[in-house]
């Protein structure tokens, strides 16, 4: 009896004792990885592979990669090598690489970041694949903004990554020109996928769901690069995106009524075609202008109007026979049920013209047009949101046109 | 242990392998330089290595700075009023990071941390940090920085602790950036227009090009109040704290907020500017800054807060600088 006490009682200590010994030995672990990569990212060579191997690491603060060319940072997969920010002390993202040239990141996941988990800025040839970024615990404000965050750049090519969680967009191209974002999945951000003050765009063959809003296509005032253009959005499954809008106050993407699928915002050339648009609750397609977000402009140069905007072939289904409730947790959707009750139209417009966007008719000339066509299940709603919003219509006169096909982006070096 | 032991090998043969690497290989140690002469601890500079002071030093968690500049031989300096005046190749910043052990009493010894030394070379400018040894008798080159648990006395005698961060050498740039290239932040003639600093590199021949006197800019010294207005001061305070990031040139360009000297439309200084990226960093509030309300600005907030993901600037600050943070919403509040 004793010597089984004992025995125990050793055994604790000696478990107690390794425990210690082995939190001590993770934590200067850490440092030396951390320090370890670094050190390898400010040293690589053009045609640099810089592999990860397979294991969850724990880093106190940001890898950093700036102004190298042909590098890849390669990981055993993206259920495999998992770097967590959990614990991070020091630096804004997960990993940054500001002014190189083409740069490939594959095959890893980066978790809990305190800021966005991948920034890449000012690079010429940036390939996300097979990647994930997530924030793993709830839904919060506290959660960085942005997972995959290219901005500023050249030839982007985001493949079949995925997206978790962020507090602003999963999936965010801003102010860059020639992108594709395909085969990827965003799930449980504010917004899914956000295409901002950007050229040039493809986004086609991606799940977004789950999201506050799926796909958002949005020019901001106040930028470098003024003016977004030429984005299609094509061949997307976007579905459910119902969650609660839990992005910080005082961000853009915050003003998203939860339910909204596709969103263009003061964009100019946007083409919206064969896309499953299913189980949004408010919205399924929104097309409105920069004063729709109620915010001031001070910006002299900035566009705040959408102009030329073909929404056509694509599929809207929703709840039971078109029927769903639209959020009780924005204004827009507390009107749209007062107006239409459970079945509220598709395809949303704010309307907000200039007079002189019009011609003698009342139609909008070709260059502010905005086209809505072959869609299955089109219905349509005009808010005419010039004079407040009693003068909207359901009447598509004058938006039944068609608009030639944009270009398709083109990726060098990809 | 072994993975320990293993992984501090592996970045040794990293670092080596590095090294050889290197077509001019630099200087593993500080004291190789010979940019100070008797106990290297006393900072004192040895002959051709020339101190200097700014009006509106950058905030790095109240470290004290001393800051040295040696040109090679027979070389000049060529004035220019607006950014860094022009820097000959071969130009070497030294710039080095210590505490007070009790700061109202500094003849009680200090700490030094670390040593930039920001160089120019054909290609343009390297920065390399040096990490100073515990017997305060070395540094040593550290491309991957470091950190160390620091404790002092601030002025008011309240005991203070930091978990320092000595920057790696990427991190130096997201500072020291325009553009895509690295630079030195405070050789500008409105931070070095500072007790006749100018003039007397004029007489000593290492100036040319100076114009007059009040040709020159100058920054307020945020910290004096005869030195300028409260509209004055707070400009040379975001100028020195934010604006070599947050200008039409800098990383921060992103965010359209320039808070550089040289940036008029107050649109771009954030004055009633929703935010673009900044997260949570916004704090709940709508605009970068209210006029009148301190308390209703982003600026003020990520000024106030210590969390990475939210504060600023990103780098190099982990404790709040209260007092300048005081100037900026004493501004904010009197603006209309």
């Amino acid at each position: 009896m004793n010597f089984s006490l004992n025995l125990n009682f050793m055994r604790l200590l000696f478990l107690m004792i390794l425990l210690t010994v082995g939190y001590i030995k993770t934590s200067q672990a850490q440092v030396d990885f951390q320090k370890r990569i670094q050190t390898e990212f400010i040293l690589a060579e053009e045609g640099a592979v810089i592999s990860i191997p397979p294991g969850e690491y724990t880093l106190p603060g940001s890898l950093l990669m700036d102004a190298k060319k042909g590098v890849t940072i390669k990981g055993a997969g993206r259920e495999k090598t998992i770097l967590s920010f959990a614990k991070q002390e020091t630096g804004a993202e997960g990993l940054k690489i500001t002014n190189c040239e083409n740069i490939v990141l594959e095959g890893f996941t980066i978790q809990d970041t305190k800021g966005d988990c991948i920034k890449v800025q000012g690079t010429k040839g940036i390939t996300f694949r097979n990647v994930r970024t997530e924030w793993t615990g709830k839904a919060s404000k506290n959660n960085g903004a942005y997972g995959l965050y290219p901005v500023q750049c050249e030839n982007v090519l985001i493949d079949s990554c995925e997206a978790i969680g962020a507090s602003d967009a999963g999936i965010y191209v801003g102010q860059s020109h020639q992108i594709i974002v395909r085969n990827s999945r965003a799930y449980r951000n504010v917004a899914g996928i956000e295409i901002e003050n950007s050229t040039m765009a493809d986004v086609y063959n991606n799940v977004a769901e789950g999201n506050t809003g799926g796909i958002l296509v949005f020019d901001l005032p106040g930028l470098i690069k003024k003016k977004g253009g030429n984005v299609r959005v094509f061949n997307n499954l976007v579905k459910a995106n119902n969650y609660k809008n839990f992005a910080p106050k005082g961000n853009t993407v915050g003003q998203v009524a939860p339910g909204t699928g596709i969103l263009i915002l003061a964009a100019s050339d946007i083409e919206i075609f064969e896309n499953q648009i299913i189980d949004n609750k408010t919205v399924g397609t929104g097309i409105v202008s920069y004063y729709f977000t109620e915010k001031p402009i001070e910006d002299e140069a900035y566009y705040p109007y959408p102009a030329r905007i073909s929404i056509h072939d694509n599929l809207f289904e929703k709840g039971n026979n078109g029927k769903m409730k639209p959020t009780w947790k924005h204004k827009m959707g507390v009107w749209l049920f007062l107006k239409f009750g459970r079945k509220v139209p598709n395809i949303m417009y704010d309307g907000i013209v200039e007079k002189e966007f019009l011609n003698a008719d009342g139609h909008l000339k070709p260059e502010h047009q905005i086209c809505i066509s072959n869609n299955t299940n089109e219905t349509f709603l005009n808010l005419n949101a010039n004079e407040g919003l009693k003068s909207y219509t359901t009447d598509k006169d004058g938006f039944d046109c068609k608009q030639a096909a944009l270009e398709p982006a083109k990726l060098l070096n990809n | 242990m072994i993975v320990r032991i293993l992984t501090l090998l592996m970045s040794i043969g990293l670092w080596a392998s590095a090294l050889e690497q290197q077509d001019a290989p630099y200087p593993m140690t500080l004291s190789e330089y010979g940019f100070f002469q008797g106990d290297i601890a006393d900072l004192i500079p040895a002959s051709g290595v020339i101190p200097y002071d700014v009006n509106a030093p950058l905030f790095s968690d109240y470290a004290q700075k001393s800051r040295m500049i040696r040109l090679p031989e027979g070389t000049t300096i060529v004035y220019k009023g607006r950014g860094i005046l022009d820097l000959p190749e071969g130009t070497e910043l030294i710039k080095t990071f210590y505490y007070f052990k009790e700061e109202s009493k500094p003849d009680k010894g200090r700490f030094i941390l670390e040593t930039r030394v920001l160089k120019k070379g054909k290609e343009g400018w390297t920065a390399l940090p040096y990490i100073w040894n515990e017997e305060q008798t070395e540094a040593y080159l550290e491309v991957a920085g470091g950190n160390r648990q620091i404790k002092w006395k601030n002025t008011q005698g309240k005991k203070q602790s930091l978990n320092y961060q000595v920057p790696n050498m990427v991190q130096c740039k997201s500072c020291h950036a325009q553009g895509k290239d690295l630079v030195p932040i405070g050789l500008s003639a409105r931070q070095l227009n500072h007790s006749g600093q100018l003039s007397s590199w004029a007489a000593m021949g290492i100036l040319i090009d100076k114009p007059e006197k009040q040709l020159i800019p100058q920054l307020a010294d945020w910290n004096d109040e005869k030195s300028g207005t409260l509209a004055d001061r707070a400009r040379a305070y975001l100028d020195s704290n934010c604006g070599h990031c947050h200008n039409p040139e800098g990383p921060a360009n992103t965010s359209g907020m320039y808070l550089d000297i040289y940036t008029d439309d107050p649109a771009q200084w954030g004055v009633n500017k929703a935010p673009i990226a900044a997260g949570k960093g916004a704090g709940g509030r709508m605009y970068g800054i209210v006029p009148g309300s301190p308390n209703a600005s982003i600026l003020v907030y990520r000024m106030e807060s210590t969390n990475p993901g939210e504060m600023m600037p990103e780098l190099g600050r982990q404790m709040v600088h209260q007092e300048g943070l005081d100037l900026i919403k004493a501004w904010i509040r009197e603006m209309e």
